[in-house]
């Protein structure tokens, strides 16, 4: 390439850039910068009354998530947080396997429809995803408090007798209300890994001999892998940092990260703390991202509606 | 393959799939009907009414709230569509040293936790000592709803055919003109799928909008959220059918333009 293409080649580049440049520059001042103060928060003293003392450096925040100061300003090893982390964990772990249970069938049931079937079914499971996640919730809280549509369901069935369900307000009431938010974030990605998947593979594995219960762990199994995995990680992430669902359905007793997160910006008025907890969380999210996309190189990740 | 082909049915996958789409809608069809009820409560059936509905009309902490929602999500729509069709075009053509670092940047605010983006926003302007009010909210707002805006516009500028704008070239048609006349009406509903989303995005998020709202600039769902923690009631009943069915409007409307012109 002579020099005058070259010159025009670097304009046109300059001039992408450029294009580019204000949604850069605002993702960057008002995420990347952000996430940068929040880092360097975890590592300051808190305020008297809420805020920070801007400028007085200290590991406490990362003591405090281990470690109680006594009155006499000795260290007491406390497992308070600890145990939160555990239970977020857990619950999402519970969550993750419920979604992958019922989701899976479902992304296969929908692979396996006519192709006009399936755009009005895929429509369906997305329009939860674009709907209020606050007054999806708030809607369980309708079927599921004593007396709720649930309880006197159950009744009427014959199913229970007298006394309250008393389930909201508890972990049952959490989980629930974590697969109900987050199964179609299973659902998509199993179903674009499933739709690409070439079935002429599965009618040779039952040319061979293979039952449906062998095909099924043989072949479309694996070949779903990439979004199993990739739905995993869209429902066990957002499940983990969820904040809104143990607020409202475990009712501020069953806490998860995301309310004590919440409650050091709050009652707790311990910002430096809750800056120490926001970027574990978001550690360990991209830790997941990296090992995810380590794995499935150059397999589409897809599905994110 | 034939769906009809008994070989393609595998057992307990069809109620399974069922019960899914069962367990997504009740919850929705239970909030809606319970929304005409005529008594008191908020959960026992009583009569048809559109009573709730009217209360809910004339309240004024509603209907600021709404108001708050709307102006925010208006102009976080506008310009986050702006900044993502700019950043769209620039994303177009040879790869760079350096672009994938920038969708990389695009996708981040899908990528990181919703209360980490709201903790780490409300520490940034307590930095900068900007007070918390609807302004800020508008700040956040742009950010999150450039990536929803970003997806659909870069989707359609890649599914376009390059010889459009040659032809135009061709023609004698200058840069800006084939820009006009040919790639933005060929990007506009793209961009009005985009805008959409960012629209139902940003009126729907209750997290970040909690954390950096300032006293008095309450919208639609930290309105809701502070009167479920108050206790259920038809009048939340009311307010939150009105805010579904928006939502579901929005979404059939963007699917049927994307589906339409592809």
């Amino acid at each position: 390439m002579n020099a005058a293409g070259l010159r025009h080649e670097r304009r046109l580049l300059l001039r992408r850039l450029a294009l580019s440049a204000p949604a850069m520059a605002t993702l960057a001042v008002f995420l990347l910068v952000p996430l940068g103060i929040m880092l360097l928060v975890s590592f300051l003293q808190p305020g008297d009354y809420g805020g920070v003392k801007w400028g007085e450096y200290s590991l406490e925040a990362y003591v405090n998530f281990l470690y109680e100061r006594d009155l006499d300003d000795s260290l007491v090893f406390n497992t308070d947080y600890l145990q939160i982390f555990q239970r977020s964990f857990w619950l999402s772990v519970l969550t993750t396997a419920g979604c992958l249970l019922v989701g899976f069938p479902t992304a296969l049931y929908l692979a396996l429809q006519s192709e006009r079937r399936r755009n009005l079914l895929l429509l369906l499971v997305t329009v939860p995803f674009w709907t209020n996640l606050l007054v999806r919730v708030y809607a369980w809280i309708l079927l599921l408090r004593n007396g709720g549509l649930v309880d006197s369901g159950l009744e009427a069935l014959g199913l229970v007798h007298g006394g309250d369900l008393n389930v909201l307000y508890t972990d049952v009431a959490v989980v629930i209300g974590l697969l109900y938010t987050f199964l179609p974030f299973m659902v998509l990605p199993i179903y674009t890994s499933l739709e690409k998947l070439d079935w002429r593979l599965v009618e040779a594995a039952y040319d061979l001999g293979a039952t449906r219960r062998q095909a099924l762990r043989r072949i479309i199994v694996p070949l779903a892998m990439p979004g199993i995995a990739a739905g995993t990680i869209l429902v066990f992430i957002p499940s983990l940092g969820n904040y809104i669902i143990p607020e409202l359905l475990g009712g501020g007793k069953a806490l998860m990260i995301g309310n004590l997160i919440q409650l050091q910006f709050g009652t707790a008025h311990n910002w430096p703390l809750g800056a120490a907890l926001s970027f574990a969380l978001l550690a360990f999210v991209l830790l997941a991202m990296l090992v995810y996309s380590l794995r499935f190189k150059g397999a589409a990740a897809g599905g994110h509606p | 393959m034939n769906p009809r082909n008994p070989l393609w049915r595998f057992t307990g996958v069809r109620p399974l799939a069922w019960l899914f789409f069962a367990f997504l809608y009740v919850p929705i069809v239970v909030l809606v009907a319970l929304s005409f009820n005529g008594g008191q409560s908020a959960t026992l059936w009583e009569s048809f009414s559109l009573k709730w509905y009217a209360v809910v009309a004339n309240d004024p902490e509603i209907v600021r709230a709404a108001k708050n929602s709307l102006l925010v999500a208006t102009f976080a729509t506008l310009i986050a569509t702006a900044l993502a069709t700019l950043a769209a075009l620039g994303m177009r053509g040879p790869a760079h040293r350096g672009r994938t670092l920038m969708s990389g940047v695009l996708s981040l605010p899908l990528l990181v936790p919703e209360i980490v983006t709201a903790v780490a926003t409300l520490m940034f302007f307590a930095f900068i000592g900007l007070k918390l009010s609807l302004f800020t909210i508008l700040i956040a707002h742009v950010v999150f709803c450039i990536p929803f805006a970003y997806l659909p516009i870069r989707a359609r500028l890649e599914g376009m055919d390059p010889r459009l704008a040659e032809a135009a070239a061709d023609l004698y048609a200058s840069p800006w003109r084939t820009f006009w006349r040919v790639t933005l009406p060929l990007l506009a509903p793209g961009m009005l799928s985009g805008a959409m989303l960012a629209f139902i995005i940003s009126m729907d998020d209750f997290v970040i909008t909690y954390f950096v709202a300032g006293a008095g600039a309450t919208t639609l769902p930290v309105y809701i959220f502070s009167s479920i923690r108050m206790g259920i009631s038809p009048k939340i009943n009311a307010i939150s059918s009105i805010i579904l069915l928006i939502s579901i409007l929005f979404v059939a409307l963007s699917y049927y333009i994307g589906q339409r012109k592809r």
